[in-house]
């Protein structure tokens, strides 16, 4: 399980504790969090869960190619802590993690 | 309308996301979600994909937290059947005889999967894959080696196909008309697919009609007989043959109905109160000359926006439906993406190399752009999404 805290454009934040095995757009998802879309339901196709990582401690899977031609179609810029939130497994490694949300997904 | 009671029947994914955006809109009259699987919402894509292949297991599918519900004061009740629409005195009535009275109404139905109509098909060694009962099963007896045949070469299907085939059994799959998809995709993405499919040794056979399933009466499934007189061994058969709309109550209720409840652009039914949405309604489109009736989650999570917009808002500023449709399905690790309608066109141009497997089709109806198909090339799908919406908009405002 890891704590994630979703920052908002505005400032606000939302925490969660996401179970392992989840991954950061789903425990969004799952609690209604705004600002992620997550459109495909995370099979990786729509480029509606983007977030900016803001501090993670653990490596997350790098970016493939799918991901990379994804990150070039998103609604606010890519920038080069950009990932897609449906490619970030949480697992028992991750404790904590901060994500900052774009100002839009579509 | 704060106060007055609104009701969804039907709780996929286009009926949760009315409730969720309901309360988004800032309605905070009382909500009461009604479905009648005994799980609460959940992500039905993955059932003939990633929960099928066992990389995704049935917790991971809820759409939303319990505590969602709790928090959002939704009153979520599942394992509950609706027996009519008493539209006179405005109530929903559940077969345990309750009735839920409502100010609004939103039907978000769904879709029924087609029964294939032969001798045989009633065997248990029959399938059909819609819920997640029915996909537990499958993938209960996909846990040994089987000889599957998957009737009908529709997007269900050959995502079973891919899915067995992937996990080593033996798949046959049976079409009736000459390609794969061939309702849904242009000729290009057809022979893509069966190529895929042939490539990974399932075997296709087209023009082919079912005669009878065979079988032993309390034991297993013996073939699939087909007219002809082919027959092709079996020990597991899967029917994809699509799906109807659910539309019972709609009708006994005596609302419009025709392919679907019928909607207006609004997604309003014959009756200003009710509302319908996702598979179970026939809407007017920007995307194509006649009523659309679509299966997907787009098209569910779309409409269930708008109605709610509309009813929370009580019509004011109300906006038509106008969303861009689109779809996707996974084949092995290939990702077909359709946007727009490109059903009824009548010109393609390619983009891309096929025989790299990364490629689109554009698809025009005379001069306009109805839709894109695009294999593996995600960005290009994107950007088809905007040009339409962008067209759309034009279309819209003329």
């Amino acid at each position: 399980m890891a704590t994630i805290t979703y920052r908002h454009p505005d400032g606000s934040t939302t925490v969660l504790d996401v179970p392992s095995g989840s991954n950061v757009m789903r425990g969004a998802l799952a609690n209604g969090v705004d600002g992620i879309e997550g459109e495909c339901g995370g099979d990786g196709i729509c480029a509606t869960c983007h977030v900016y990582i803001e501090q993670c401690p653990v490596a997350f899977p790098p970016v493939d190619e799918n991901e990379d031609e994804l990150l070039d179609c998103t609604a606010s810029p890519r920038r080069d802590n950009s990932r897609l939130s449906c490619q970030l497994p949480i697992t028992d490694e991750l404790s904590t993690l901060v994500v900052l949300l774009p100002e839009k997904q579509v | 309308m704060a106060g007055s009671p609104i009701v969804i029947v039907g709780a996929g994914q286009g009926g949760m996301q009315a409730a969720a955006s309901l309360r988004d809109a800032g309605f905070d009259g009382p909500v009461t979600l009604v479905g009648a699987e005994p799980q609460p919402p959940y992500d039905r894509p993955p059932l003939s994909k990633q929960y099928l292949n066992g990389e995704v297991d049935a917790a991971a599918l809820a759409l939303r937290t319990p505590a969602f519900y709790q928090n959002q004061d939704i009153d979520l009740r599942v394992d509950t059947r609706v027996a009519g629409i008493d539209r006179a005195n405005a109530a929903v009535v559940l077969d345990s005889g309750a009735r839920l009275p409502y100010e609004r109404l939103i039907l978000a139905t769904g879709s029924i999967p087609r029964r294939l109509p032969v001798p045989g098909a009633d065997h248990p060694g029959v399938l059909v894959l819609r819920t997640l009962a029915q996909a537990r099963v499958l993938r209960d007896r996909l846990a040994a080696p089987r000889r599957v045949v998957v009737i009908g070469a529709g997007f269900t299907g050959l995502e079973v196909a891919a899915a067995a085939r992937s996990a080593g059994h033996e798949v046959t799959v049976i079409e009736a008309l000459d390609r794969v998809l061939a309702r849904a995709v242009s000729v290009p993405v057809s022979e893509h697919v069966t190529r895929l499919h042939r490539g990974r040794g399932v075997d296709i056979r087209f023009g082919r009609q079912v005669e009878t399933i065979e079988g032993e009466a309390d034991g297993p499934l013996r073939a699939v007989r087909l007219a002809g007189g082919e027959s092709v061994p079996a020990d597991l058969v899967v029917v994809g043959i699509g799906v109807v709309p659910d539309t019972a109550l709609a009708a006994e209720a005596g609302l419009a109905v025709a392919n679907g409840v019928v909607v207006d652009a609004y997604l309003r039914t014959s009756d200003p109160a009710i509302h319908a949405i996702g598979d179970c309604a026939l809407f007017p489109s920007p995307f194509a000359d006649d009523p659309l009736r679509l299966e997907s989650v787009q098209n569910a999570v779309d409409q269930a926006k708008c109605a709610a917009e509309f009813i929370a808002k009580d019509g004011l500023a109300a906006r038509p439906y106008s969303a861009v449709p689109w779809f996707w399905t996974d084949q092995y690790s290939d990702k077909l993406q359709i946007a727009g309608i490109t059903t009824g066109h009548d010109r393609t141009e390619l983009a891309g190399d096929p025989e790299q497997g990364r490629f689109s089709v554009h698809c025009f109806r005379g001069e306009r752009l109805v839709g894109v198909e695009s294999i593996n090339r995600p960005a290009e799908h994107i950007k088809a999404r905007r040009q339409l919406a962008a067209a759309g908009t034009l279309a819209g405002a003329v």
